[in-house]
Order: C-alpha cells, then sequence, then structure tokens
C-alpha cells in the first residue's frame, strides 16, 4: 500500500461560502497545473506556436483584419461538423459520412430554393430535416441492429453520395438568392454605427468577456464552498485577462474588417450549448460512460441504445448545418460537395484529445484542434505552398498530436 | 542442502513519485515453492516483473543473482531465455487459436522448409499437456476451455519452454476451490521434478498448505522470510506479518436480527443467450432486511448469472418467474427498472463491468444514479462533488482527490468506488458478486464492517462467494447452487464447509 499522501491544496476550514474566500485561496503551482491538463494545455499551446509561426513567415498576414474573417468563412462547416464528430468519438463511434451527408443536404436545399423557387427557410428547415432523418438511419443500424458504426456510416458514405447525384441529376445549380447567402457571407456590422470599425462587434466581445470572467468566478466560488482545489486568485485573474485580450483582439480585427460574421454567431451558439450538453447534462454524461466502458454503463442503468441512436442523430442535424452554411459560401450545390469534410472533422476531434479507444475529448478541444488545422492551412496557401505539401504537413500533424496523445497518456497511467 | 537458485539483492524501483520497491532481497532455494504475499500495493507484482526483465535492467538499482550468476536482463525473453517464466493474473491466451498455437505462440518450431511443422507441435503439445493433467485436443481453442484449464495451458507453455524457474501471479484467484486443488497438486508435481516456483498468493490456505517458505512484503519492502518447513506457522502469523498487526478476527463480529422480506423469486429460469441449454433452472430464493444470505456454487453454477438475470434481465434469454420486491411483483426488464426497483448489484468483475476506469471518482460514484443529481437533464456538479467527498470519507476511499482517476487506484478502493456507486442508488437490496476478490487482507476487512453496516441500516444483502470460509463468516443462510438449481438451503449455525461442498456438487453430473 502505498502511502496516503496529504491533499497538497489548502483547504479553507471552516468552509467558507462567501465570495470573499474566493479571494484568497487556491493553488499558485503553475507547474502542477500546466501538468496536470497537459494534454488539454498542449494544445493551447500548439495553436500558439503554430498561429506565431504563421504570423512570421507570412509576414502578419495571417493575422489581418480580413483574413482573420477568413479563416472563420473557409472552416465554419468544419468546426461544425467536428463538434458532432467528437461526440461520437467520445461515445466510441465515428462517422464516416458527413461530407456525404453535407452534400446531399446542401443540394435538397438548392433543389427547393433555386429549382423550385421556395423561400430561404424552406431550403434551410428541409435540410435539417434531412440531415436529422440520415442520422437517424444511421442510429438505427448502430445502436438497434448492431452493427459497427464504420461499417455503417461507410455504408452512408456511398449511399448518400449516391443520392447526392441523383437528387441533382448530375449538375451543379446556383446561385442561391442573397437572403440564404447571408448564413455564411453576412455580416452583422453597423448596428450601433462606427468610425472605421464596427462598435457592436466590439460590444459582443465584450459581452462574451463578462460573461467568460463572471462564470469562471461563479464556479470558483461553488468549488471553494465543496471544498474543492482551485487555482489563486492572481492565477485566475491572470487567466481571465490573457483570454480576455485575445477575444478582444479577435473582435477588434473583426470590427476593422467587415463586421461580426453572421456564421461566427451560429458557430459560436453551437460552442456553448454543446460545450453545456457534453459537460453538465446526463446526456453528455451517459456518452462518456458508454465510451468509456461500455459494459460498466449498461450495468448501471444507462440506456445505451438510446444515446448511441441520439448521438448519431445529433450528428445528422450537424452535418446539416454544415451543409447549409457550406452551400451558402458556395453558392450553390455541386455533386462533389463535402468531399473528404469526414477526414478534416475527425483529424480536429483527434488533434484536440479526443482518443481513439472513446471516453476521452471535449468539444473545446476539437474546436482547436479544428483551428489547428485552418490555420495551417490557410497559412501555408497565404504562403503558397501548393497542395501536395500541405496535404504531408497535416498528415504529419495529426500523426504527432496522437503520437504525442498516447505517449502522454501511458506517462500518466490513463487520464482524461 | 539449502542451495540457492534466485537471489535478489537490495532491489530498489521507483515509479515517478513513488517508491514501489527498497532494497529488497530474496532468497529462493533450488527446488522449492516459495510463496510472496502482501497487501495490494506492497510491491508483489513489481518485484517479479523486475525479475523477469518487464522492468529491464538499468530501470531499477541491486542485482540479480539466478546460478550464482549475475543477470541482466533486458526483456522478458532474456529471463525466458534462462528458464524463468512468469504466469500473470490476468492469463495472456489467444482465445480463437487453439492450445497447440498458444503454447508455441513466440516460439514456433519450424520445419525444413520454414513453415511451422503443426503436426509436430500438436504431438508435443499432448505431450506437455498429459504432463499438467489436462486432457483436451491440442486443436481445441482456447476459448472453449474454462479459467482453470486456462491456466493448466499456461503452465504447459511455460514447461514448453524449459522452465526452471516458474513464477505464478495469484493462480487461483479465478478458480474455484477444485481447480484450485488441482493446481496445487501440479505445483507439488512440478517440485518433484525439480522445477522451482514462486507463487504470489492471498489465499493464505493455500500458501501454509503448499510453500517451503514464505516471504512477506510490505510497503515495497521485504519484511521478513518464514521458514514453512521448520516453525509452525500460522495464517494468522502471516497476516501479522502482512498489516502489521493481529487482525483479532476475519469477519467483524454482526448482530443479526432480519425483518420483513424485501427480495423473493420464485421458480426463476434462465437460458443461455445462445446456446440452447438453460443456465439457471426453476431457482426460488428470498432475503429478508437486514440480513445477508449467501449463494455457495462452483464455477458455472450459475451464480453470477442468476444475479444478473434478476438485475434487470442483464444476462441470459427467455427468463421466466416471478419477481418481488417487499412483497409486490415487478418487472424489472431492465436495469434502470431493477435500479428504480431497489436493486443493486456490484460485478465480479469491478474492471470489466464496475467501472470506467478512465473517469474519476467522482464521476463512478454517481453514474447509476445520476437522476438523483440533475434536474431536467442537467447534473449538478457541486452537490456530485459533495456526494462524491461524502462517500470518500464513509467508504474509507483511499485518494488524493475524489477527482482522481478510478484506474490508478488499488483494487480494494476501486471496489470501495463501485460500492459507493451502487450505495447512492439507495438500494433495498444488495448482491455482492465476489465482493473480495483479489483485493488485500485489510481491505477484505474493511468491506466486511460495510457490509455490517448496511445490514444494521436495515439493508438486504446476497453475497455471492467462491471462498466458503467467506460466505460462514458473514452470512446468515446460505444457499447452495449446482448446475443452475438451487441444491440446499441452511442457516449458517448448521453449515460446515464440508455439507455446503457436498451440496454444490450434488446432481452435477445429471444436468451438465
Amino acid at each position: 500500500m502505498t502511502s496516503i499522501k496529504t491533499p497538497s491544496t489548502e483547504r479553507p476550514t471552516p468552509p467558507d461560502s462567501t465570495p470573499a474566500a474566493a479571494l484568497h485561496s487556491g493553488t499558485s503551482d503553475l507547474r502542477a497545473l500546466v501538468l496536470n491538463n497537459l494534454r488539454q494545455s498542449g494544445i493551447y499551446v500548439a495553436l500558439v506556436v503554430i498561429v506565431g509561426l504563421f504570423a512570421i513567415l507570412t509576414d502578419g498576414v495571417l493575422l489581418s483584419p480580413g483574413n482573420i474573417t477568413n479563416i472563420v468563412l473557409q472552416y465554419s462547416y468544419i468546426l461544425v461538423l467536428a463538434i458532432g464528430m467528437v461526440i461520437l468519438i467520445i461515445g466510441g463511434h465515428i462517422d464516416l459520412s458527413v461530407g456525404s451527408v453535407v452534400a446531399l443536404t446542401g443540394a435538397v436545399s438548392a433543389v427547393l430554393v433555386i429549382q423550385q423557387g421556395y423561400p430561404w427557410w424552406v431550403g434551410v428547415l428541409a435540410a435539417l430535416a434531412v440531415g436529422v432523418a440520415v442520422g437517424a438511419w444511421h442510429g438505427f443500424w448502430v445502436a438497434y441492429a448492431g452493427i459497427p458504426a464504420f461499417i455503417v456510416t461507410l455504408a452512408g458514405m456511398l449511399l448518400f453520395r449516391g443520392l447526392t447525384l441523383r437528387v441533382l441529376d448530375n449538375i451543379s445549380l446556383s446561385p442561391f438568392p442573397s437572403e440564404y447567402q447571408q448564413v455564411a457571407a453576412g455580416f452583422l456590422n453597423g448596428l450601433l454605427g462606427g468610425n472605421g470599425f464596427d462598435a457592436f462587434t466590439l460590444l459582443i466581445g465584450a459581452v462574451a468577456v463578462a460573461g467568460y470572467a463572471v462564470s469562471g468566478f461563479r464556479t470558483r466560488v461553488a468549488r471553494i464552498r465543496y471544498q474543492q482545489p482551485v487555482e489563486s486568485f492572481p492565477l485566475f485573474v491572470a487567466r481571465v485577462v490573457v483570454v480576455g485580450a485575445v477575444i478582444m483582439y479577435f473582435a477588434w480585427q473583426l470590427a476593422h474588417a467587415r463586421g461580426l460574421p453572421i456564421v461566427l454567431i451560429i458557430l459560436a451558439v453551437l460552442v456553448l450549448i454543446y460545450g453545456l450538453l457534453t459537460r453538465r447534462t446526463v446526456f453528455g454524461r451517459q456518452v462518456y460512460a458508454i465510451g468509456g466502458n461500455l459494459s460498466a454503463a449498461a450495468l448501471s442503468g444507462v440506456k445505451v441504445r438510446t444515446v448511441n441512436f441520439w448521438m448519431f442523430v445529433n450528428m445528422g442535424f450537424l452535418a446539416a448545418v454544415a451543409g447549409v452554411i457550406y452551400s451558402s459560401r458556395s453558392n450553390g450545390a455541386q455533386p462533389a460537395a463535402g468531399n473528404m469534410f469526414e477526414l478534416d472533422a475527425i483529424a480536429a476531434a483527434f488533434i484536440g484529445g479526443a482518443a481513439v479507444t472513446g471516453g476521452v475529448g471535449t468539444v473545446v478541444g476539437a474546436m482547436v484542434g479544428g483551428l489547428i488545422m485552418a490555420v495551417m492551412s490557410n497559412g501555408m496557401q497565404l504562403m503558397g505552398i501548393d497542395q501536395s505539401t500541405q496535404s504531408v504537413v497535416k498528415g504529419l500533424v495529426l500523426l504527432v498530436a496522437v503520437a504525442f496523445d498516447v505517449y502522454n497518456k501511458r506517462r500518466a497511467g490513463t487520464a482524461r | 542442502m539449502d542451495d540457492t537458485i534466485l537471489e535478489m539483492r537490495g532491489i530498489t524501483k521507483t515509479f515517478p513519485g513513488v517508491t514501489a520497491l527498497e532494497d529488497v532481497t530474496l532468497a529462493v532455494r533450488r527446488g522449492e515453492i516459495h510463496a510472496i504475499c502482501g497487501e495490494n500495493g506492497a510491491g508483489k507484482s513489481t518485484l517479479m516483473k523486475v525479475l523477469s526483465g518487464v522492468h529491464p535492467s538499468g530501470s531499477y538499482d541491486g542485482e540479480i543473482l539466478f546460478d550464482g550468476k549475475p543477470m541482466q536482463f533486458r526483456g522478458i525473453r532474456d529471463s525466458e531465455a534462462n528458464g524463468i517464466v512468469i504466469i500473470h493474473q490476468e492469463l495472456a491466451l489467444v482465445p480463437y487459436l487453439s492450445i497447440a498455437e498458444n503454447i508455441f505462440l513466440g516460439n514456433e518450431r519450424r520445419g525444413r522448409s520454414g513453415l511451422i511443422d503443426w503436426n509436430f507441435a500438436n504431438a508435443e503439445a499432448a505431450k506437455l499437456l498429459a504432463s499438467v493433467g489436462l486432457h483436451e485436443n491440442p486443436v481445441t481453442p482456447v476459448i472453449q476451455l474454462g479459467v482453470g484449464k486456462q491456466q493448466l495451458v499456461e503452465i504447459a507453455k511455460a514447461l514448453s519452454k524449459k522452465v526452471r524457474l516458474l513464477i505464478l501471479d495469484e493462480p487461483t484467484a479465478a478458480l474455484n476451490d477444485i481447480d484450485s486443488a488441482h493446481l496445487l497438486d501440479l505445483l507439488r508435481a512440478l517440485k518433484e521434478q525439480g522445477i522451482t516456483c514462486i507463487m504470489i498468493s492471498h489465499k493464505l490456505n493455500e500458501i501454509t498448505a503448499i510453500a517451503d517458505s514464505t516471504t512477506v512484503i510490505r510497503d515495497g519492502r521485504a519484511v521478513e522470510t518464514l521458514d514453512m518447513r521448520s516453525d509452525e506457522v500460522t495464517q494468522q502469523r502471516i497476516i501479522r506479518g502482512m498489516v502489521g498487526r493481529d487482525l483479532d478476527s476475519f469477519y467483524p463480529d454482526r448482530e443479526s436480527s432480519p425483518g420483513e422480506e424485501v427480495l423473493r423469486i420464485e421458480d426463476w429460469t434462465v437460458r443461455h443467450p445462445v446456446q440452447d441449454r438453460r443456465v439457471v433452472e426453476g431457482v426460488g430464493l428470498s432475503v429478508r432486511a437486514g440480513e445477508v444470505v449467501g449463494i455457495a456454487g462452483l464455477m458455472g453454477a450459475g451464480r453470477t448469472e442468476l444475479a444478473m438475470s434478476v438485475f434487470g434481465r442483464s444476462y441470459g434469454r427467455d427468463i421466466s418467474g416471478r419477481l418481488f420486491v417487499r412483497g409486490r411483483e415487478v418487472q424489472a426488464r431492465t436495469v434502470a427498472e431493477a435500479i428504480d426497483n431497489g436493486i443493486a448489484y456490484v460485478t465480479e468483475d469491478r474492471k470489466r463491468y464496475g467501472l470506467n476506469l478512465i473517469d474519476d471518482v467522482r464521476r463512478n460514484v454517481s453514474a447509476a444514479a445520476l437522476d438523483r443529481l440533475s434536474k431536467l437533464g442537467w447534473v449538478n456538479g457541486n452537490e456530485e462533488i459533495k456526494v462524491a467527498e461524502a462517500s470518500r470519507r464513509e467508504m474509507n476511499i483511499r485518494t488524493t482527490s475524489v477527482m482522481a482517476v478510478v484506474g490508478k487506484l488499488s483494487g480494494g478502493n476501486q471496489q470501495k468506488v463501485v460500492l459507493s456507486k451502487w450505495l447512492f442508488t439507495d438500494p433495498d437490496v444488495l448482491i455482492l458478486d465476489e465482493p473480495t476478490r483479489g483485493i488485500d487482507v485489510g481491505a477484505k476487512f474493511e468491506i466486511y464492517t460495510i457490509i455490517n453496516r448496511l445490514v444494521a441500516a436495515g439493508k438486504a444483502v446476497i453475497v455471492i462467494s467462491s471462498e466458503l470460509p467467506e460466505l460462514l463468516g458473514m452470512c446468515d443462510r446460505i444457499y447452495t447452487l449446482a448446475a443452475g438449481r438451487i441444491t440446499g438451503e441452511m442457516p449458517v449455525a448448521e453449515a460446515t464447509q464440508e455439507s455446503l461442498m457436498e451440496l454444490m456438487t450434488k446432481d452435477k453430473e445429471l444436468v451438465g
């Protein structure tokens, strides 16, 4: 029996429930905090390094207002897919069909809006309905027929690509009416006026920072009340200041370009909702439980089939959201749309710390993983590096990221 | 003729943050059976990993002398080349390969063409099987064998490597009494052939029965080596070495005052999920509040199958029979319904079926009753921490924090986490399947104390165990199960190991 260690973090005694306690408790051991969260902090560090590297290599073009806006517009649909994908991967599944589903939902929308002349929102709703139906189809085969997701969605990849060709009759459709284009190309700009920059964007940025600080502080107070270890107050403030600075810089750059992209709002709302869904809800917990140990979850009363089914329905829904954004951005539907998107989404999830064996991963991690891919692609494009080299670099980054993860896990025994 | 075959001198092995072994010295005489015992986490397995080269030379301090020569094993192949073979607790056989393929795995004999000569291999395997007393065809896939026979295949595999020092890590942990006795006989026979054996075991009765010497390891140090031939070394004496204190009694005392009936099953019949046979047949039993009821049965008698089929039909098909909770008939068709009806089942295999090993203590404790912590699907994370902290205190779970990953805890502490999880569902009846398997003596005592506390609080407890002394020490009443049928029921005062064993083996050949 190894000796029992006394908790290294100081604990307020007696338990103090006043917010004032939040000011003078917690650990400042930065090294321990970083090491304990190596998997998570590792990807943040990687993102910062990669952004810095390409900012230098592109002489600052990477961080120019126009280019930041471009990155958001260009990779938003991959990030949306990555949200659904990381949830499936946590649950121990995979979805290879999302590229085809992006194409199919975009095609259905295009046929209704462009060919049949329905209003834009009919196209959007129809696309979402098709996505949900596709997800239910996959969910049925995986959850109730017991077929591995790899096979089901590999079949789906072929199946829905075929249906896309059928729906489009093998031709491309364009253009969408201007309202539909707004989804991916629209901006909220000038709502509060501005002098060369958009005040509304800055306001939203400020609200986001305030929300982050307040919710962080509330979590901190609650944790102290329940006598859980927290970081020291100066460290907490430093964290809020750094994150706040990054958000405000980002908002400032957007405000100097075209304002707040509508698609960024959609993405932010999805990240917020799914971040909470995975961490704070019973459903989210059950996804982790199933991925971590299927048998133990089943014997704990988790309705495994139901949870698996809804995971896939959700993926279908998010694939449809991505399909709408992509068709809006490309201003039409093409038979080959969304090709290989599944691989980008899967790569984002794994770079973001999800484990191949399931049970591990976070939505925020997948977003950071997706941004790493996005910044690398964008940076290399700006430098004029050809497609072949880009592909080689992205492949190696994926491999290194997962290798690091495996090494890390082996070193730490097991860890989330 | 005290001829020393193995000497380990001053072995110190550290992992980041912990010293697993500290200046351990071990001497093993040629041709003896040398037992190593100690609590879980004492460092027994680490010591054997150092010896077998799993922890390679250079990753530890100290020296190993085998046959008087210093050895530096860089891996398991090095140690096996010298005739040191380790059989791990979790058997390392490939389930879909045949016995012969498993025996020669990684050690295949090639014919002149460079291809494997399977006729030779099968014939050779048959000889090895005969020498371990296993009468099976070498081409039989290992998955078709029971755990006891698989253990014998492992030993045959070791013999094929010209073993001189055989290391067994908890060889009888998963075996029933008959298979265990058979294994011990085999070890004696191997000893006659001059094979030295090191055996790690928790089962002190086996150690006193078979070992020539016993080394006790506590907190990473070799505390003492007892000569089992000259001294009259008792189990109590070994326990004192292991825990550094005398355990007055293995089983804490308890006042027994059963109340009303909590759970009753009638005419319970379960079919095997794929094969066409009944695993449980016409079973009826009942348990009352404040009562501990034991189920004794050999491996394959259908104990776990019975328990799991009652627990939300999580095993088997075509389940028939009636289930009553507090006198009311209930339909527990899913695990969730069983939990709602106040039934909890603590599995015999906590790593596979009980815990999410990569998650923390907190989320494992709440996993079976998240609805008690949530409103409209939202989990109250702070309450969850509070619940986990309360469990940690009450169960004495030794962990730095409830945020610690469960996979890193010792077996006994993991078992306490599983118990905490099921207690948080607030059950009326707990079915404990092998609740003390693979945990050390100190933790066993703690588990027994927890069971007594539950019973005192009016819970009904069913204990399934392979260890008859445990049933006799803990239960008020014991049922015996053989080939899926109840063959007897008796108050513990009337039961003895012999009378139980007789009932457990009754009618076996008739139904088999």
